[in-house]
C-alpha cells in the first residue's frame, strides 16, 4: 500500500538538479515587461503630490500606473476590501504600494521606482499597541470576549494568585523564494496567471474584479511554491493583480517578483501580541480560574487578522482544563504592515500565553513547571487515539470542554508526555542541569517540556471543503488534480499516494499536476494544515469512484459482483481472471465508462459562533511535545540550544519521513521566532530589519545540537480522516515554545526573581531577564 | 566590455556584450535560461545562489549575486546544472539529498547542494560551517546534514576533479603576453604596480576585490559603480607572507586564507573569522575591503588594531605606513586620500594572547553588534600592556584607551576590572539600532572583558564551548 510509507517528496529529483520550476523559471515570452511598486516612505499621512516624471523618463520604462488609472476594482483584501493595490489619498504604512512601474526589465523597474517624488502631509502613525489602544484604533467594535464559568469569583477565592505580561514579537515568513506572479494575457481579454500562492481561487478571484471580468475569464495556476508558511496565502494577491492590470493595459505578458527587502517592506507578517494574565490556583499548581486579555498588533488592513486572533483565543487554554475563564482579545489597528497568516494563525502566540502562565505558577510554588503542566492537563479519555489509553491517568467518562465549550475527546498527550519524558531521560536530566548550575557560575542551563493541543479546521466553517479532478487513462496511467498547493511541505505526493492507494498501484503511475482553478473551481487556500485532510479526502473519492466504475464494468464483463474485483498491487482480479491496470482502464474505455471523476469532500461535525465563542471549530487536536535543554551566557545574554527530544501525534501518518520533516522544520521555525528572530521598526515607522543581513532566521547551527525527533507509534485518529491520519503542518512550529520556556528555566536560575521573559529572547532580552531576577 | 572567458560546467564560454556590473545569477537566469541558481536575497545571505568556483585547484562555494562577471575571468563555474553529470547522473549529495529528505519547498535545495559538493570536493567535513551560508526556512537543517553526512566518502565525480584540475591557461592561451581584458569603464590589473598607475588616472573609481560589500551597491542600491577596477588578478596583493618580524597580509588575501594564517598564529582570530562571514562570503571577502570599506562594524579591525596591525597604502609610487587605528578618522571617514589603496597589512609576531567575542543575534553570519577584541599581557599577576578595541562601539573601529590605561599597571583581578567601570564612558558612547540598544552594548562590552579574567582564570564562559 502506498500509504504510510516514507517516500520523498514527489519532487526532489528536480530539487536537487536544480529543473524543479518556480514562477520566475517559467519561460516567458521575449515581449515579456517586469513591475515594481514606487513605496510610501512615511508611515502615515495624505499624499499631496504625485510627480512621476523622472519615474517615466527612467531607461526601459513602458508605463507607470497609479490608483487612478486601474481599469476595475483597486482592492486585494482578502476579507473587507480595505486594502487598495495603490494607494488612493492616504498613505498607511511605511512600505506601501503608490504606483506601479512597467518596464523592459526588473532592474529597470525596480531603478525607476525610486525615482518617484511623492509629497505629503504627514499625519500621527499609531505604530504600537499601546499608541492603538490610547486611540482607541481597532477592527471590529471592541474586544471579542469567550467565557466559561466565572473567572473573577474562582481567582478571587484562589490560595494562589499571579499576574503578568508578555510581549511576543511578530516574525516575518522568509520563504526563500520571494513573492512572484506572472500574467499572460489571451484572446478576448481572458488572463492566465502563474502565482506563488497558497490560494490560486482569491488570486482568480481578485484579479477578475480588478478586470471587471466574471472568474471564468481568468485561469489561475501553481504548480509549487518555495516556502508560503501562510505569507502567500493573502500577500500574493498584490503581484498577481498588478500583473493581470499591466498586462490588460500593455497587452503583453507581465511578470513581478519583489526584491527581498521590497518582500520584507511590503507584505505582512505574524502578528506581534501582548498577553496579561491573572491567574488563581491551588498548591499543586490546578489553575481555578484564569483571565487572559490578548493584544494584536493587526497593521492597517484587516486581511486575515479576526480568524489569526479568534485562534488565538482558542490556544489560550493549549492542553490545560480551565474550570473558569475569561479571555479578551483586542484587534488593534497600526500603521505597519498588515500582519497576516504565518504557521499557526495566531495559536502560536495563544499558546505562548498559557505556557508563560504555567512557568510563572511553577516559580512562584517553586516545583518543577512539568508537574504544573501535568496537574493541568486535560482528562485522559477512553479510546482518545482509537487505541487503548495509557495508564498514568484514569478515564474520565464525561469529557472536559475548552473554554469555548468544545468536548475535548482526543487527548493524548498523557500518553504522549509519559513516552517522552522517558525517552528523553527528563527528571534525571532536570537534576544534572540544577548540579550543572550550583558548579557554573557564568553559564546556566535550562530545560523545559512543553506540550501541544492545536486545533485542526478553518474556523470560518465553510472553508472546510474541497474538490479533486481525477483522470485515468486508457494506458492506466493516472492524472490527479486537487485544489491544494504544494510549498514544500509534501502535500501532492501524501495526496498521490492516496490515489495510488485506490487504484492500488505504484505511486509512480500517478501523475502529480499544478494546483489549476480551471480543473478543480472554488477552492479554500491551503492553509490551516488542512491540505491533506481535505484533499486526500476529495481525491480518494474521485478515485474510488472511478475504481467502482472499472469495478462495475468487469463484474459486469466476467459475470460477477462488482465486490468480487480486486484491485491489488497494480493489478486487477476478477473471479479467476487477472489483469494488469492498464488492461482494465482500456477495458472500461473500449466499453465507454468515464474514466474521469471529481471528487469531493467537506469536514463532519463542525459547528462554531464565533461571536458567542461556543461550539465546535475544530474536527480535532493534533498533538505533540518537546523537551529541549539550552545554555545561556549572564555576562552577554547568548544562548543556544543544546538538545531537544519531541514526540509527535501525526495519527496514522500517510508518510512518515514527510511527517518527520515537517516537525524538524516546525521546531526550528518556532525555536528562530522566539530567539533569534526579531523585527525592529525605527520610531517613524519604518521596519529597519528588511533583508537577512538584519531579521536573523536560524542557521544551520542554531538547530539543537542533539535533536530526537520522533512520531508517536500508537498515533491514530479517533476520527474518521484520511487513512486516520493527522494534519502536520502548523502544529510542530509551537514545540519551538520549549525552547522559550527553557531559556526562562535558565535565567531562573541565576536569582530569585521570576524572569518574565519576553519573546524573541535575544542576547538582549536574556541579560535583561538575569539583571531582573538578580535585582529581585 | 572586453571578453571575458570562463569554464561554464565544463564548456569555455566568453562575454562580450555584458555591463561590467553585470551579476553572475543575473546572467545565469536571464541569458544562459540556468534557472537552478536562485535569487532568494541578492545580498550574500541566504545562499540560494551558490555555485562552484574553482581556480588554480582550489573550489570555493561562492554567491552569485555578489559576482560580477570579470571576477569570473580564467576561472571554472559549475551550477547546480552542472553538479549532476554530463549525462544526468546525480552527485552523490543529489542522491543523498533525495533518500534523506533534504528538500522540502526545494528553492534553497540548489545552493545547499552545490555547497555540499565544494565541501565535498575539498575533503571538508564541519557541516554546520561548510552550509553556515545557506539559509533554509523549511526543513530545520537535519535531514540536510544527514544527507552531507552520508554522503561524505563516496568518490569526487570525475565531472567535478576536472574542474579542479583545470588551468586557466586552457582558456586563455598565452594569457602571460595577452593583455587583460579592460574597457572604458573598467580594468582588471595584473598587479600592484598596474593598479596604482590606472588607479591615479581615475581616482573616483570603484575597486572591486571580493564585491561581498561593494556588490550590494549593485544589488540593493542600485547604483552605477564605473569606473572600476577588479582586483582579482593583482597577484601581488594576494597571499599571506610570514616574515620575521611577523606576518604580511595583502590586500587581496581573503578571509579563508588569513583564517587557516590566524589558525597557527591567533586562534581566536580565526574562529572570530569563521563566524565573520559564511564559506561563500569568506572565500570571497578580502581583508583589504574590509578595512578600506570603513565600516564600524566589520570584525577584521577590531582584531587587527589589538593585534597592533600597520597599514599600508599606497597612492602612485608614493607608500605610507600607518597605525591601522589610525586609518579610521570618523563615521564613513578614513585617511585614504583619492587614488590611494589599501596594499596589505602586516601584524608583528608576538606570543597568542588574543581574545575575540563576537556578540550577534545569531552565531554564525550575523553583523556584530559588538564585537570586542582583547590583546591583554598579564605578567606575575600584574596587566603589563593591554590593547582592546571594538567594533559596533562607535562610529569606527576604536581602542579602548581609558580601559587600557585603567588596566596596565594593575593586578589583572575582579577588583581592577570593577575599577575600570568609569573608563568605558570615556572611551565609547554606542548608539542603539536593530541590533542592539546602547545601554546593552555597552554592558555586553564591560562583560567581555570580565570575559577575559574569567577565561584566563579557566572559568567557562562561552555557551559555544558547552557540549549537550
Amino acid at each position: 500500500m502506498s500509504v504510510a510509507t516514507p517516500l520523498p517528496h514527489d519532487a526532489a529529483a528536480l530539487h536537487v538538479t536544480g529543473q524543479a520550476r518556480y514562477v520566475d523559471d517559467i519561460p516567458v515570452p521575449a515581449t515579456t515587461l517586469h513591475l515594481a511598486f514606487g513605496l510610501s516612505e512615511i508611515a502615515h499621512g495624505r499624499i499631496t503630490r504625485i510627480d512621476l516624471s523622472q519615474v517615466r523618463a527612467a531607461p526601459g520604462v513602458v508605463a507607470v500606473l497609479t490608483a487612478s488609472d486601474l481599469p476595475g476594482e483597486n482592492d486585494v483584501s482578502p476579507s473587507v476590501h480595505d486594502e487598495p493595490l495603490l494607494a488612493e489619498n492616504t498613505v498607511f504604512y511605511h512600505g506601501q504600494p503608490i504606483f506601479l512601474v512597467v518596464a523592459q526589465s526588473h532592474l529597470a523597474a525596480r531603478k525607476a521606482a525610486r525615482l518617484g517624488r511623492i509629497t505629503y502631509e504627514e499625519q500621527p502613525a499609531l505604530l504600537s499597541i499601546d499608541d492603538a489602544l490610547a486611540a482607541d484604533s481597532r477592527f471590529e467594535e471592541g474586544p471579542r470576549l469567550f467565557r466559561k464559568g466565572d473567572a473573577a469569583g474562582a481567582i478571587a477565592e484562589a490560595a494562589h494568585v499571579i499576574e503578568g505580561v508578555i510581549e511576543i514579537g511578530g516574525q516575518e515568513h522568509f520563504y526563500l523564494e520571494g513573492q512572484a506572479a506572472l500574467a499572460l494575457p489571451q484572446e478576448g481579454g481572458d488572463m492566465v496567471v502563474h502565482s506563488s500562492t497558497q490560494h490560486p481561487t482569491e488570486i482568480q478571484h481578485k484579479v477578475a474584479d480588478a478586470l471587471g471580468r466574471p472568474m471564468n475569464a481568468v485561469r489561475v495556476e501553481v504548480r509549487r511554491m518555495g516556502g508560503g508558511f501562510g505569507g502567500k496565502e493573502s500577500q500574493g494577491n498584490a503581484l498577481a493583480v498588478a500583473c493581470a492590470v499591466a498586462a490588460h493595459v500593455t497587452g503583453r505578458p507581465c511578470k513581478m517578483r519583489y526584491d527581498r527587502d521590497d518582500d520584507m517592506t511590503i507584505t505582512g507578517k505574524r502578528h506581534d501580541f501582548r498577553i496579561t494574565y491573572r491567574a488563581g490556583f491551588d498548591d499543586e499548581g490546578r489553575i481555578t480560574g484564569i483571565d487572559f486579555v490578548q493584544y494584536a498588533r493587526c497593521g492597517w488592513s484587516q486581511d486575515l487578522s479576526l480568524p489569526v486572533a479568534d485562534r488565538a483565543m482558542l490556544h489560550a487554554d493549549n492542553a490545560y482544563y480551565l474550570p473558569h475563564v475569561r479571555i479578551e482579545s483586542h484587534r488593534l489597528k497600526t500603521h505597519s504592515q498588515s500582519a497576516t497568516a504565518f504557521r499557526g494563525f495566531g495559536g502560536p502566540q495563544g499558546m505562548v500565553g498559557i505556557e508563560r502562565v504555567m512557568d510563572h505558577i511553577a516559580h512562584h510554588l517553586k516545583v518543577d513547571p512539568l508537574d504544573v503542566r501535568k496537574a493541568n492537563f486535560y482528562a485522559a479519555m477512553a479510546g482518545a487515539s482509537g487505541g487503548s489509553i495509557g495508564a498514568e491517568k484514569k478515564p474520565e467518562a464525561v469529557p472536559q470542554t475548552t473554554p469555548y465549550h468544545m468536548p475535548v475527546e482526543d487527548f493524548v498527550l498523557h500518553e504522549i508526555t509519559g513516552a517522552l519524558v522517558e525517552s528523553a531521560d527528563y527528571r534525571a536530566r532536570r537534576a544534572a542541569v540544577a548540579r550543572w548550575n550550583d558548579a557554573n557560575p557564568v553559564l546556566k542551563r535550562g530545560i523545559a517540556l512543553t506540550p501541544v493541543k492545536f486545533g485542526i479546521s478553518f474556523t470560518l466553517t465553510h472553508l472546510n471543503q474541497a474538490g479533486a479532478l481525477v483522470h485515468v487513462y486508457s494506458d492506466g496511467s493516472i492524472h490527479m488534480n486537487h485544489g491544494g498547493t504544494e510549498m514544500g511541505q509534501g502535500l501532492f505526493q501524501k495526496v498521490a499516494q492516496v490515489a495510488a492507494a485506490s487504484f492500488a498501484v505504484d505511486v509512480a503511475a500517478v501523475k502529480i499536476t499544478a494546483t489549476d482553478t480551471g480543473k478543480v473551481p472554488n477552492t479554500s487556500a491551503t492553509a490551516a494544515s488542512s491540505g491533506s485532510d481535505l484533499n486526500g479526502m476529495a481525491v480518494k473519492a474521485a478515485c474510488d469512484t472511478i475504481r467502482e466504475r472499472i469495478a462495475l464494468h468487469l463484474a459486469e464483463t466476467h459475470q460477477t459482483e462488482p465486490a468480487r474485483v480486486f484491485f491489488e498491487e497494480g493489478r486487477v482480479f476478477v473471479g479467476d481472471d487477472v489483469m494488469s491496470f492498464a488492461e482494465a482502464a482500456r477495458s472500461a474505455y473500449e466499453a465507454r465508462v468515464s474514466l474521469s471523476a471529481t471528487g469531493f469532500y467537506k469536514t463532519p461535525k463542525l459547528a462554531w459562533d464565533r461571536i458567542a465563542g461556543r461550539g465546535r471549530p475544530f474536527f480535532y487536536f493534533a498533538y505533540g511535545a518537546a523537551v529541549t535543554e539550552v545554555v545561556i551566557d549572564t555576562l552577554t545574554g547568548e544562548n543556544r540550544i543544546l538538545r531537544t527530544d519531541i514526540l509527535h501525534d501525526a495519527g496514522t501518518s500517510l508518510n512518515p519521513a514527510i511527517d518527520i520533516g515537517q516537525v524538524e522544520g516546525g521546531f526550528v521555525q518556532g525555536a528562530g521566532w522566539l530567539t533569534t528572530e526579531e523585527l525592529v521598526w525605527s520610531d517613524k515607522g519604518k521596519l529597519m530589519t528588511h533583508a537577512p543581513s538584519t531579521y536573523k532566521i536560524p542557521a544551520c547551527s542554531d538547530r539543537p545540537a542533539v535533536f530526537n525527533v520522533a512520531l508517536w507509534d500508537r498515533g491514530r485518529n479517533r476520527e474518521d480522516t484520511i487513512y486516520r491520519s493527522k494534519a502536520v503542518g502548523e502544529p510542530p512550529l509551537m514545540l519551538g515554545i520549549s525552547a522559550l520556556m527553557a531559556l526562562s528555566d535558565a535565567v531562573a536560575a541565576c536569582g530569585p526573581g521570576y524572569p518574565a521573559l519576553d519573546a524573541p529572547a535575544t542576547p538582549e532580552r536574556v541579560l535583561a531577564a538575569v539583571r531582573r531576577v538578580r535585582a529581585a | 566590455m572586453a571578453e571575458i572567458v570562463f569554464l561554464l560546467n565544463g564548456e569555455t564560454v566568453r562575454v562580450g556584450q555584458e555591463p561590467a556590473t553585470r551579476t553572475l545569477l543575473d546572467w545565469l537566469r536571464d541569458t544562459r535560461g540556468l534557472t537552478g541558481t536562485k535569487e532568494g536575497c541578492n545580498e550574500g545571505d541566504c545562499g540560494a545562489c551558490t555555485v562552484m568556483v574553482s581556480t588554480a585547484g582550489v573550489a570555493r562555494a561562492m554567491n552569485g549575486c555578489l559576482l560580477f562577471l570579470p571576477q569570473l575571468h580564467g576561472k571554472a563555474v559549475r551550477t547546480v546544472e552542472g553538479i549532476s553529470g554530463p549525462d544526468g547522473q546525480l552527485h552523490p549529495m543529489q542522491q543523498a539529498m533525495i533518500d534523506n529528505h533534504g528538500s522540502q519547498c526545494g528553492f534553497c535545495t540548489p545552493g545547499f547542494v552545490v555547497s555540499m559538493a565544494v565541501a565535498h570536493a575539498n575533503g571538508a567535513s564541519d557541516w554546520d560551517d561548510q552550509l553556515a551560508g545557506n539559509l533554509c526556512r523549511c526543513t530545520g537543517y537535519a535531514p540536510i546534514i544527514r544527507a552531507a553526512r552520508a554522503a561524505a566518502a563516496s568518490p569526487v565525480p570525475d565531472w567535478i576533479t576536472s574542474d579542479l584540475a583545470f588551468t586557466s591557461a586552457e582558456i586563455l592561451p598565452g594569457v602571460r603576453g595577452q593583455a587583460a581584458p579592460a574597457g572604458p569603464t573598467f580594468a582588471m590589473p595584473r598587479s600592484s604596480d598596474e593598479l596604482a598607475d590606472w588607479y591615479a588616472a581615475h581616482p573616483d573609481a570603484t575597486l572591486v576585490a571580493g564585491a561581498t560589500d561593494v556588490g550590494l551597491w549593485v544589488t540593493k542600491q542600485l547604483r552605477d559603480l564605473a569606473p572600476v577596477a577588479f582586483l582579482d588578478g593583482c597577484a601581488d596583493l594576494k597571499g599571506i607572507a610570514e616574515t620575521d618580524d611577523g606576518l604580511r597580509i595583502g590586500a587581496c588575501a581573503t578571509l579563508a586564507e588569513l583564517r587557516v594564517a590566524m589558525a597557527r598564529h591567533h586562534p581566536g582570530f580565526a574562529e572570530l573569522i569563521r563566524r565573520y562571514g559564511s564559506a561563500q562570503v569568506r572565500g570571497a571577502a578580502t581583508i583589504g575591503g574590509n578595512i578600506a570599506n570603513g565600516s564600524p562594524i566589520g570584525d577584521g579591525p577590531p582584531a587587527l588594531i589589538a593585534l597592533g596591525a600597520t597599514l599600508h597604502l599606497r597612492k602612485g609610487e608614493t607608500r605610507r605606513a600607518i597605525p591601522l587605528e589610525d586609518f579610521f578618522i570618523d563615521y564613513g571617514k578614513q585617511d585614504r586620500a583619492p587614488g590611494e589603496f589599501v596594499e596589505g597589512v602586516t601584524i608583528p609576531r608576538q606570543p597568542d594572547r588574543l581574545k575575540c567575542y563576537k556578540l550577534s543575534k545569531r552565531f554564525d553570519q550575523d553583523i556584530s553588534a559588538v564585537c570586542g577584541c582583547f590583546n591583554i599581557t598579564v605578567e606575575s599577576g600584574i596587566v603589563r600592556a593591554a590593547r582592546i578595541a571594538f567594533g559596533g562601539m562607535a562610529g569606527i573601529p576604536k581602542r579602548a584607551a581609558h580601559v587600557e590605561t585603567a588596566l596596565v599597571g594593575q593586578p589583572w583581578t575582579e577588583d581592577t576590572v570593577a575599577a575600570a567601570q568609569d573608563a568605558w564612558e570615556r572611551d565609547f558612547a554606542p548608539m542603539s539600532d536593530m541590533r542592539a540598544s546602547a545601554d546593552y552594548r555597552m554592558t555586553a562590552a564591560r562583560n567581555m572583558l570580565r570575559r577575559c579574567l574569567l577565561a584566563d582564570a579557566g572559568t567557562p564562559a562561552q555557551v559555544l564551548e558547552v557540549q549537550p
